[in-house]
């Protein structure tokens, strides 16, 4: 079952390519996935979901598929936002093939790489998923598009080995690829010395950091992200980034708890720099691409949850936050990259400067943009606030006010300014893409068609849903 | 059947090809090709039902100096399997052969091309069973003689001669080495066979004989220098980029497929014989050395290159670096029950070298043929003219890169793997930068096809045996990334 979910788009994906219709084939099965995935969810404890073949018998490598509520959820996301990235995309004339094919190998590595439980499959869907984005960003980005691809190869490449390093330094002294087992095998009397877990959890944060735009190895995303086509900044930002994040919780803390903490400090340094000093870089920007360094930016968000949990390993509210806010980020994300998409589609333009007035031409757009961005800021009511706000009471865990205030704590206190600054930044956009007198770019711009506002209203539905019950997900996360 | 026959038999179908050759008048001399690889395949057919010794003639005196063990009959399919796909290649490449040959216009003088390789085919299998130094090096010899010609084929065109003549003079001096080493050891120890001489050095380390043996390693260190030329590593690589370049693209395959299996084989059973009971030579530290030294040249020099084949060379010098950090690695994992040993992992690259090199040659050979030239930018505008067949290469090219969930990657990371349990670590740094490097000039020619226009360039007819080779070989290279158990029972398990 779990197979089909990450088989599907591939077998699309090979149907495209031997002239199946690309945007029907893409659509139909991104759809078909939807419901296997929410299927999926409704069944989550039947073992009826799992897969596992022996693909190499020694060193023993299974490609094995089984979730557990943490990557239940972000498997739900991966399905959700790959309908709404192949409803959305508009792909340029001749180029159908190549455009909904990228964008369901895309999708294809993130759900294998979520619903797998070997180390092997684990990094190789991963870094599947990466070349469809590079060559989408060479072939049909916007601007500077071979540099930019080229960045983000290197970027990224680079990233992915020293991740890799990592990954089968533990996977040899574990003496399996098995997640889960391996797991078992480095904690309690097993548990690795200091050095090693030291070493090895500074390659992990290197790597799965990169990959998450962690600061200072961040300025890939930007520019990539303005550049990409619309599916795949939805995909990439929405879902693939998320793969660091849950390494980190999948692998690292779990496995190298004691070399996480040596590097706590630095890490909420760098997640401070997430949050202020890209949060800052955001607030200059001019352009609706902009977006690219906000979700640079709520990155931050979720590696205090992280730091939250190492700081205090009896946490028990820093795994739930930090699921819910990746998946919130994810839905909101990907509603913000897909209305940019029909802002320049429908006015040829995302400076801030040139645009005004839009909601006159286009009310539906303006409202739906308006709640991505409310969504973003963190509005009660909507999935990111819960996220956010799970995030700052689970770093307040542990906290005993006897002792005063821990660096988590800190940390935590200063990255609410977040909050103020993501708020400028959105509002400002807002306010200048939308609102004011309608200027002649704007006033003939189309509205959102019917076959436009589909993948946005399902995305704005899962915001609320979430947002108002946010049980929906925590409960699988039990 | 016993083993040796295998031998006997290719000699036997290369001598057969010559004098058809010869006697046969034909036009087209196509059908040599496609009679050698016919020939060879049932070669390949006998090897799983050729014993080590039937009872009868186990005294036989062939076996003082012939083995058949699980690797020579792995490395024995590979040179076979080499040779089949070159054949096929050339076969497809005969057009730009007769071009450079004399009486451009006829394939008269092309014929030896398709009997040559099958010769040094039987040089690299009887390699892959020598039991001591002296055979061991006139199987070489047999592998690089042919080799001379083979590279010099194209007698009419300049880079092809030039290319003999740096591939003879640098061969030459590697042999020098390797012949001077080996007189070395055989000073030393008295034997050239291996099993005695790693009998000799147990009872040398028993006794606790004081001191390094120095003529000894002086010897080694020579045999070393000689097989790193074979190989394609530091400090012998500077002739790949120039006769990779210059020769005919088959030859060039066979060549950096090939004539390096048959130089890792060779040092696996050398390394095996000096370490086994004398693990404390200095000799792993050199490897390491070598290792680093090969990564840094083989992936700092792809960088600028714009001629694909020499862009080739280049990656063969690097790959060669990874077979050596696997080899490294020696003596590791300490857990061979559920982990491939150092060996293993060197022959299990090998099988995904062989099919993203060869395969990429393949396309490199048809856009030679019909577009002309071998620099990137003939492959512009591929993904446009011919989708699949940039399809193709573009799996290919990220397989070499090591893009998981193709061959490469698996080999890589098994090599990597090993090289982690050993403890590597200065030559794991360097192998991290040289794979992300790798991803760069890979990517250069995949840009290529994709991203630029094609201006006037026609689209590339795949002649039927090319498209079947490709696909065959893109095929397997998507399946060992998803499935490498294969590549496994190959190697024997």
């Amino acid at each position: 079952m779990l197979a089909l979910i990450v088989f599907l788009p591939l077998i699309a994906f090979i149907a495209i390519l031997l002239g199946a219709p690309a945007r029907k084939t893409a659509i139909y099965s991104a759809g078909a996935n939807l419901v296997l995935g929410i299927y999926a969810a409704v069944m989550r404890d039947c073992s009826c979901l799992d897969f596992s073949v022996q693909v190499l018998s020694k060193p023993e490598i299974n490609l094995a598929f089984s979730t557990d509520g943490m990557s239940m959820v972000l498997v739900l996301l991966s399905v959700i936002v790959t309908l709404a990235a192949v409803l959305s995309g508009k792909a340029p004339a001749g180029r159908e093939t190549l455009y909904y094919g990228s964008s369901l190998l895309i999708s294809a590595g993130a759900l294998g790489a979520f619903a797998t439980t070997d180390l092997f499959f684990f990094y190789a869907f991963h870094e599947l998923a990466l070349i469809p984005t590079f060559l989408m960003i060479g072939i049909l980005g916007r601007g500077e598009r071979k540099a930019i691809a080229w960045k983000i190869t290197i970027y990224l490449g680079l990233g992915s080995i020293i991740l890799l390093v990592g990954l089968v330094w533990l996977a040899n002294l574990a003496g399996t690829m098995h997640i889960p087992s391996m797991v078992e095998n480095l904690s309690g009397e097993n548990a690795l010395d200091s050095g090693t877990q030291k070493s090895i959890a500074a390659l992990l944060i290197v790597g799965f950091g990169t990959l998450v735009s962690l600061f200072p190895f961040h300025s890939w995303a930007a520019p990539a992200y303005a550049s990409a086509p619309a599916p795949v900044a939805m995909l990439h930002a929405g879902v693939l980034k998320k793969f660091g994040l849950y390494g980190l919780l999948r692998i690292a803390v779990p496995m190298v708890p004691e070399g996480m903490q040596v590097w706590l400090t630095p890490v909420l340094v760098l997640l401070l720099a997430n949050i202020l000093w890209v949060g800052y870089v955001t607030v200059s920007q001019r352009r609706l691409d902009l977006l690219g360094n906000s979700s640079v930016m709520h990155m931050g968000y979720i590696f205090l949850a992280i730091a939250a949990l190492v700081a205090f390993p009896e946490n028990t509210l820093a795994k739930p936050a930090a699921i819910l806010l990746m998946f919130a980020h994810g839905i909101s994300i990907a509603l913000l990259f897909g209305l940019a998409d029909s802002i320049e589609r429908k006015t040829g333009t995302l400076d801030l400067e040139e645009l005004g007035g839009l909601a006159k031409a286009a009310p539906k757009l303006a409202f739906l943009f308006g709640i991505a961005g409310m969504a973003s800021i963190g509005l009660p009511g909507l999935a990111n606030f819960a996220g956010e706000v799970l995030v700052f009471l689970s770093a307040f865990q542990g906290y005993d006010p006897t002792q005063g205030l821990g660096s988590v704590q800190i940390a935590c206190i200063i990255s609410i300014w977040g909050v103020v600054i993501s708020a400028v930044y959105m509002l400002r956009a807002y306010r200048n893409i939308f609102q004011g007198p309608a200027i002649p770019r704007t006033e003939s711009a189309e509205d959102l068609t019917f076959m436009d506002r589909i993948p946005a209203v399902l995305l704005t539905v899962v915001l609320f849903a979430v947002g108002l019950y946010p049980n929906l997900l925590l409960n699988l996360l039990r | 059947m016993p083993a040796y026959y295998l031998e006997a038999l290719t000699i036997t179908l290369g001598i057969i090809l010559l004098v058809a050759e010869a006697f046969v008048p034909t036009k087209s001399k196509a059908w040599l090709g496609l009679a050698g690889s016919a020939g060879l395949l049932i070669v390949l057919g006998l090897l799983p039902i050729s014993a080590a010794a039937s009872s009868g003639n186990q005294d036989w005196p062939i076996w003082n100096f012939y083995q058949f063990d699980s690797m020579a009959v792995f490395f024995k399919g590979f040179a076979l399997i080499t040779t089949i796909l070159v054949l096929l290649m050339s076969v497809d490449y005969r057009a730009i052969l007769s071009r450079f040959t004399e009486e451009p216009q006829s394939e008269n003088n092309t014929g030896e091309y398709y009997s040559l390789p099958i010769f040094a085919c039987a040089g690299m299998m009887w390699l892959a069973s020598a039991k001591d130094l002296a055979g061991a090096f006139v199987a070489l010899e047999l592998v690089t003689i042919t080799f001379y010609i083979l590279v010099a084929y194209m007698r009419r065109n300049l880079g092809s001669l030039e290319a003999g003549v740096k591939y003879l003079i640098l061969g030459a001096l590697s042999t020098g080495f390797l012949v001077y080493g080996i007189a070395w050891i055989y000073g030393a120890l008295g034997t050239l066979n291996f099993e005695q001489m790693s009998d000799l050095l147990r009872q040398q380390a028993e006794m606790q004989a004081s001191g390094p043996n120095t003529p000894l390693l002086f010897g080694v260190a020579l045999v070393l220098i000689g097989l790193t030329f074979k190989i394609g590593a530091a400090p012998m690589q500077l002739w790949i980029p120039d006769v990779y370049q210059g020769a005919p693209s088959p030859t060039t395959a066979f060549l950096s497929v090939g004539s390096k299996a048959a130089g890792f084989v060779l040092l696996m059973r050398f390394l095996d014989t000096i370490l086994l009971h004398a693990p404390t030579m200095p000799i792993l530290g050199v490897l390491m050395i070598l290792t680093i030294a090969t990564l840094i040249y083989g992936n700092l020099g792809a960088i600028a290159q714009s001629n694909f084949k020499r862009l080739l060379g280049y990656s063969s010098i690097a790959h060669a670096g990874f077979l050596l950090l696997a080899l490294s690695a020696y003596n590791w994992p300490a857990d061979v029950d559920s982990r491939l040993n150092s060996h293993e992992v060197v022959s299990f690259y090998l099988v995904t070298y062989l099919v993203m090199t060869l395969g990429a040659f393949f396309i490199l050979a048809q856009v030679r043929i019909q577009r002309g030239g071998e620099e990137i930018s003939d492959f512009d505008g591929l993904g446009k003219t011919n989708p699949r067949l940039a399809m193709a290469m573009t799996v290919l090219l990220a397989s070499m890169a090591g893009v998981p969930l193709t061959a490469g990657f698996v080999g890589k990371f098994l090599a990597f793997s090993v090289a982690v349990d050993a403890g590597l670590w200065a030559a794991i740094s360097v192998a991290l930068i040289g794979a992300a490097a790798g991803f760069y000039y890979y990517f250069k020619v995949i840009r290529a096809m994709w991203w630029n226009e094609a201006e006037g360039a026609p689209a590339i007819k795949v002649p039927f045996i090319s498209s079947i080779c490709i696909s065959l070989l893109t095929g397997a290279t998507l399946l060992f990334g998803f499935w490498p158990q294969p590549i496994l029972w190959l190697v024997g398990h």
